[in-house]
């Protein structure tokens, strides 16, 4: 197995790592941190095949989902931090009534 | 801008004012403007009809280009030749007095305004179609002139049987102009233009191809079908009386003066093609002859002094298109000019009658009015007289010509004038009956009514003696004589020569067979009248039915119509096919939402898991069709 194929691996992981976090987890917090998780696994996969095909795109891109993560992030902490103002819990089911 | 177009725009202009801000300008600026144009735009029209005697050749004006169609362009330009200058005058001139006379009629309306835009709307179109130089122009006017007529029979609208019979005369005009424009296009295929000089004098070139002049009969009766819309003649006749409905006013100058003989006018424009179609000119005469004696038949038992008058004109109208089927269309013309002045002033002379009579028309309710409206009844004495043919008043003059020619034209027959001698006899029989029941004889009026019978105020009363004047002197210029250089009349020079005191002492008689034959039913006490409508009952109850004539074709057309109307369009067309896919497919959205709305729970972790298995469907299915 090389490396490229580890690094693949790896990403792979995070990613499923991530979207298994998102699914079964109840805290709104940490549903978050999993999101980080799944595109820091896609950033890592961009940054591999930047290196084998040794083109910078893929390497630019990995600053733009930077910037596009930190402003999510940005945005959301504010509103889950609203949202537990109102209801004193984390637990996103207790939001299920948000469907309208 | 020249001044055909400015004859033309007159009356617009003021259909736009009175139209847009009449109701804020008060009654005497309304009448100022309503009356004002038309005889303004009267005035241009006798400088240009003297501009043009002074020419010699026609007058033609081209406003603008309507449409270019590849090499092709449809011009809006106006036209006056000899024809077409008679029936400018007659249009402001008549029009222009009626205007005056719906000033006194309709002072007490609270559509004064409405009325005299309408009137001025009706003018502008009316002169459209009388100066327009293409057929096209002439279409316009003629479908113009078909909503003014539309817009006035139903001006009292809040009545359903006066907005009834504004739709019976749009429709039956519809069926017409139908055939009218199938005519248009069928010209416009052979020759490429609109333009009526250009197509009188492509059928009149001795190069005519023999294909061209097969075309004429074809044409010629698609043409016919319109004129028998717009100038009531069998089989479309049946909206005219109706038409009645409408302000007296509007009976006297659109359908007696003005619009009904628009299809006399364009036959007689379009001779060049009659002149080479011999089926079509029959066919138009035995119509007019048809129509001019079932119209006078019915006129003789009407009792409602409009619907007399009503009949009469279709009558009248059947005179005209015999004149033209023989191909004597000066003459048409001439009679369509004689018409316009004493029927104008016999429908005003009954619109003064009503007016007197508090909005009474049936005259089996009248009598004696001689006395007590004299200016009135002496104008209306006038005219009848110039419509039953007495001599030497202006009926007189036109319907011995059309008898004679009915007679003598090659076109012409023996069975034509015998016809036509019957009618003029019907003619004299019922306008003197009209006469003597409203004027003469013993007074049948209610006694609340008889206290009010005043004469009419000044504007109405001069406008009827212009008219009488006009109906009494109108013969002596003769109109067949100033068209000849356009219309030549038909070659029967000996045989005229040789029949025409033998018709002038036959139509002299006739008219006063009918002024006698009244006197003696009707006058005096009129029991005679009531004992001869006892003894011919069946005949007088069929007559009285106008035929049943109505009923036939509600039973014919009418019913089918609005039957397939219910079953087809309504309820299998609309309700079922179009309403039932609608909400058949609302139906369908609705229950696939109810469905489907149950995945919507809330939780953030199944629509992740969603989320995931689309993902994966989508990547599976790439990787299989990838």
């Amino acid at each position: 197995m090389d490396k490229v194929q580890m690094l693949l691996g790896l990403s792979m992981a995070l990613f499923a790592l991530g979207l298994t976090g998102v699914i079964i987890r109840r805290n709104l917090l940490v549903m978050l941190m999993c999101m980080e998780l799944m595109l820091n696994g896609v950033n890592l996969s961009l940054v591999t095949f930047a290196h084998q095909l040794g083109a910078a795109a893929g390497a630019v891109l990995v600053f733009l989902v930077f910037v596009v993560a930190t402003a999510e992030i940005a945005i959301a902490i504010p509103i889950v931090l609203l949202m537990v103002r109102r209801k004193r819990t984390l637990d996103a089911d207790a939001y299920a009534d948000l469907k309208g | 801008m020249g001044a055909l177009t400015l004859i033309v725009l007159l009356p617009l202009a003021g259909f736009l004012v009175n139209g847009l801000a009449g109701n804020r300008l008060g009654k005497s600026f309304v009448s100022v403007v309503g009356c004002g144009l038309p005889l303004l735009a009267f005035a241009v029209a006798v400088k240009s009809v003297l501009a043009l005697l002074a020419a010699g050749t026609p007058l033609i004006e081209t406003v603008f280009t309507w449409a270019t169609i590849g090499q092709q362009s449809f011009e809006i330009s106006f036209y006056l030749d000899r024809l077409s200058s008679v029936m400018v005058l007659i249009v402001t001139g008549v029009g222009s007095v009626i205007h005056i006379y719906s000033i006194g009629y309709m002072h007490e309306d609270n559509g004064y305004a409405r009325f005299f835009a309408y009137l001025n709307l009706f003018l502008f179109f009316m002169l459209m179609l009388v100066l327009g130089r293409s057929l096209l122009v002439l279409f316009v006017g003629w479908e113009g002139v078909g909503l003014a007529s539309y817009l006035l029979i139903g001006f009292w609208f809040e009545d359903p049987v006066n907005a009834q019979a504004g739709k019976k005369a749009f429709i039956a005009n519809r069926i017409g102009d139908a055939g009218f424009l199938l005519g248009m296009f069928l010209l416009y295929t052979a020759l490429g233009t609109l333009e009526m000089d250009r197509i009188n004098a492509a059928f009149m070139s001795p190069t005519a191809t023999a294909s061209l002049l097969g075309l004429a009969t074809l044409v010629g009766v698609f043409l016919f079908i319109g004129a028998t819309g717009k100038s009531a003649q069998i089989p479309l006749y049946v909206w005219l009386p109706d038409a009645m409905a409408g302000p007296t006013p509007v009976s006297a100058l659109i359908h007696a003066a003005t619009m009904v003989t628009a299809g006399v006018y364009m036959t007689a424009r379009m001779s060049g093609i009659y002149l080479h179609s011999e089926v079509a000119s029959h066919l138009i005469a035995v119509i007019g002859a048809a129509t001019a004696l079932l119209a006078a038949t019915i006129a003789i038992t009407q009792t409602d002094i409009k619907k007399v008058l009503a009949y009469s004109t279709v009558s009248q109208l059947g005179f005209m298109f015999v004149a033209a089927g023989v191909g004597a269309y000066g003459v048409a013309v001439f009679h369509l000019y004689t018409h316009a002045f004493f029927k104008a002033c016999l429908f005003l002379g009954a619109g003064s009658v009503i007016h007197a009579m508090s909005g009474e028309q049936d005259i089996r309710k009248m009598g004696a009015l001689a006395r007590k409206i004299p200016l009135t009844s002496t104008t209306f004495v006038i005219a009848t007289a110039a419509i039953a043919g007495i001599p030497f008043l202006s009926g007189f003059f036109s319907k011995d010509e059309i008898l004679l020619y009915a007679l003598v034209s090659p076109l012409g027959s023996k069975a034509l004038f015998l016809v036509m001698a019957l009618t003029a006899l019907m003619t004299a029989f019922y306008m003197f009956r009209l006469l003597w029941l409203v004027f003469f004889g013993s007074s049948r009026v209610e006694p609340e009514v008889a206290h009010h019978i005043h004469e009419s105020p000044l504007s109405m009363t001069s406008v009827l003696v212009i008219l009488a004047f006009l109906s009494i002197i109108g013969g002596y210029l003769s109109i067949p004589h100033f068209l000849a250089p356009l219309l030549p009349l038909p070659s029967a020079e000996e045989a005229a020569h040789h029949y025409h005191w033998t018709v002038v002492g036959i139509s002299v008689a006739l008219g006063l067979l009918g002024l006698a034959g009244a006197w003696f039913v009707y006058g005096g006490s009129g029991e005679r009248g009531k004992r001869l409508q006892a003894q011919f009952a069946p005949m007088h109850r069929l007559l009285y039915a106008k035929y049943y004539v109505d009923e036939l074709y509600d039973a014919l057309l009418g019913r089918p119509l609005v039957w397939i109307s219910d079953h087809v369009f309504l309820r299998l067309g609309d309700r079922l096919l179009l309403d039932g896919t609608l909400n058949g497919l609302a139906a369908l959205a609705q229950r696939a939402a109810g469905r489907l709305g149950r995945v919507q729970t809330g939780s953030l972790h199944l629509y992740a898991l969603f989320v995931l298995l689309g993902i994966v469907g989508a990547l599976l299915w790439s990787w299989r069709h990838g």
